[in-house]
């Protein structure tokens, strides 16, 4: 085989894997020693068992020795550190979550685990998912492998950074506001999250529930398809997933060549002040580059999209402060010595949670305080609806919309520690999606003079996974952004 | 419990409300989230511009409904897998510290 095991992407492992031409031992025991080389520079990780991982990636070589033609028995797969694996620590990138071991696989994992997938490492997020750049999280930022001194972008800016490195072919993550996308598009790679309901969440770490959705993070459309297949679907433990089937999308996606007889929309509110003139040429290319391969561009309007951001920071916090309710020190993680119990809550959640989850869970106790709620968390559920009309509109115009996935390409390490709400408006192409519920997909589509990656966002309907996905595939056969790969960081951390 | 808030809906009381979530913040902590958390409170009370007088609020996307399924008992964790994450387990239990004088 020509090139080296680590460029090999989840359907090329799969296939080199079936023809015998690599085994799984082997794979395994490359992307574990790439990523010991290449992690002091990067921080990507925050945990891999050399041991473990190759015990799992042997006995996939043996059961298909013996038979077994599962077609993704043992491919690796990384895993964003928020959602439980069996035996495997799951931090959440928390100090309250340390030591924290999982006694059970999330859904979307014993789904892989069926698949025969080894779990070979786990990726870096920001501190329960909460920010944009991976720095809040207790393990230290992650480095973004296009430039060692910016970051990757966050929240799973470690599954990120991990496969843009070739740590990994691919990782699962999680989006509440744009944390697989906006990552996805600052490292140069494919995200993918799907519409709200599709992909189970038992198992992953809650930040907000009405809108965490899990997602692939990958090298090109065709292999998110396939990590989002094995994932997708009804679950009796997530009542918020739909009954509907999980058509098999590969086919379409694999065969997608052009964009003809699709009308595709473009928002007038994604291109305005603040917008990055590079990012705005490089969509703009984009744009044409899908108008050339034969779909129709029409004008939208998402007129509420300004109002995005202040109606997310309210909604998500809200339900964060209550989701992180359980973090008292009683049934796992760490716990501060007092003499009392309402001492002992109060010092287990100072000393265990972060400054950015504490800002959140201040925030999000206030707007659903008494005498606050109606101002602000019901009238953000009402600015909500505003908002999924909007693009309810818009899809009677358009089969799919396309814009920027981020306003900038990836900014510098501490450049926005100190201020949150800059920080908070680089979510500004992303979060409407979630709020919406509908599935937004990251593809790459170039460079700035400086050499840092942008990203194509291509935004779908409702359970309209398959076009997102066809019209990202036939993208990426137009054009080798996807195929461009960074330069090995050297030595440790700046 | 004397209301803490300030009468400016936009002003809050950090501090208080960390207490509220159960939460204590060092001075240093409350001086510099007061600030950042004023800041966040002005960007999003922008939403006050806009007029949702007849509009219904969303509280999930989803198409989902209520999911129901047959009321019989499964396994749940056992015991001791339970307790295995604990910081302080006694007598097969969580232990917490002394709640009554």
């Amino acid at each position: 085989m020509s090139a080296p095991l680590h460029e090999l992407g989840f359907l090329e492992a799969a296939d080199a894997l079936a023809q015998k031409t690599v085994s799984s031992a082997e794979l395994t025991a490359a992307l574990l020693d790439r990523s010991e080389k290449l992690e002091p520079a990067l921080n990507s990780l925050t945990w891999f068992d050399r041991e473990a991982a190759l015990a799992q990636a042997r006995a996939a070589d043996a059961a298909r020795a013996a038979g077994d033609a599962r077609p993704f028995l043992g491919v690796p797969i990384a895993i964003k550190d928020l959602l439980n694996v069996k035996g495997q620590p799951c931090t959440a990138g928390s100090n309250i979550l340390k030591g924290y071991v999982a006694p059970y696989d999330a859904t979307v994992i014993a789904r892989l685990r069926a698949a025969g997938c080894v779990f070979v490492s786990r990726t870096n997020t920001d501190e329960f998912a909460m920010g944009g750049s991976t720095e809040t999280s207790a393990y230290g930022p992650t480095r973004n492998p296009w430039d060692v001194a910016r970051v990757p972008g966050g929240s799973s800016g470690g599954s990120a950074a991990a496969v843009a490195a070739r740590l990994a072919p691919a990782a699962l993550a999680s989006d509440t506001g744009g944390s697989i996308r906006q990552p996805a598009a600052f490292c140069g790679v494919t995200g993918f999250k799907p519409t709200y309901g599709r992909v189970p969440r038992y198992g992953c770490t809650a930040f907000a529930s009405s809108l965490d959705q899990v997602g692939p993070i990958s090298r090109s459309v065709e292999d998110a398809a396939a990590v989002y297949q094995l994932i997708a679907g009804l679950d009796p433990r997530d009542s918020t997933t739909s009954p509907r089937p999980v058509e098999d999308v590969l086919p379409a996606v694999r065969a997608a060549r052009d964009l003809k007889g699709l009308k595709l929309g473009l928002p007038k509110e994604y291109f305005v002040e603040g917008l990055d003139p590079e990012i705005e040429q490089l969509t703009r290319a984009a744009v044409d580059q899908c108008r050339a391969l034969g779909a129709e561009i029409v004008d939208v309007e998402l007129p509420h999209s300004r109002y995005g951001i202040a109606c997310y920071y309210i909604l998500a916090p809200a339900e964060a402060s209550a989701n992180l309710a359980r973090y008292d020190g009683v049934r796992y993680g760490f716990r501060a010595e007092a003499g009392d119990l309402q001492e002992m809550y109060e010092q287990t959640r100072a000393r265990g949670f972060g400054a950015e989850v504490k800002r959140r869970v201040i925030l999000g106790t206030y707007v659903l305080s008494s005498g606050f709620h109606d101002a602000y968390y019901l009238r953000a559920q009402k600015v909500r609806t505003l908002i999924r009309g909007d693009f309810e509109r818009a899809f009677a115009r358009c089969d799919a919309i396309l814009g920027p996935v981020t306003p900038t390409p990836a900014f510098r390490v501490g450049e926005k520690t100190s201020d949150p709400v800059q920080m908070y408006l680089g979510d500004v192409f992303t979060v409407n999606v979630n709020l919406a519920g509908i599935c937004g997909l990251s593809v790459p589509c170039g460079f700035t003079a400086a050499g840092l990656p942008a990203g194509l966002h291509v935004v779908g309907p409702a359970f309209r996974e398959d076009l997102a996905l066809k019209i990202g595939a036939a993208y990426q056969h137009a054009t080798e952004w996807h195929r461009k790969r960074p330069v090995d960081p050297q030595g440790g951390r700046p | 419990m004397a209301m803490k808030f300030s009468e400016n809906a936009d002003r809050m009381d950090a501090r208080y409300v960390a207490g509220l979530a159960r939460m204590a913040l060092s001075d240093a902590e409350a001086a510099q989230l007061q600030g950042q958390l004023d800041d966040i409170l002005a960007f999003i009370g922008e939403l006050k511009q806009l007029d949702v007088s007849g509009v219904e609020a969303t509280d999930v996307a989803t198409e989902a409904r209520n999911a129901w399924r047959e009321d019989v008992p499964e396994a749940g964790l056992a015991r001791d897998v339970a307790l295995a994450n604990a910081p302080l387990a006694r007598h097969e239990q969580f232990a917490v510290p002394k709640v009554i004088e």
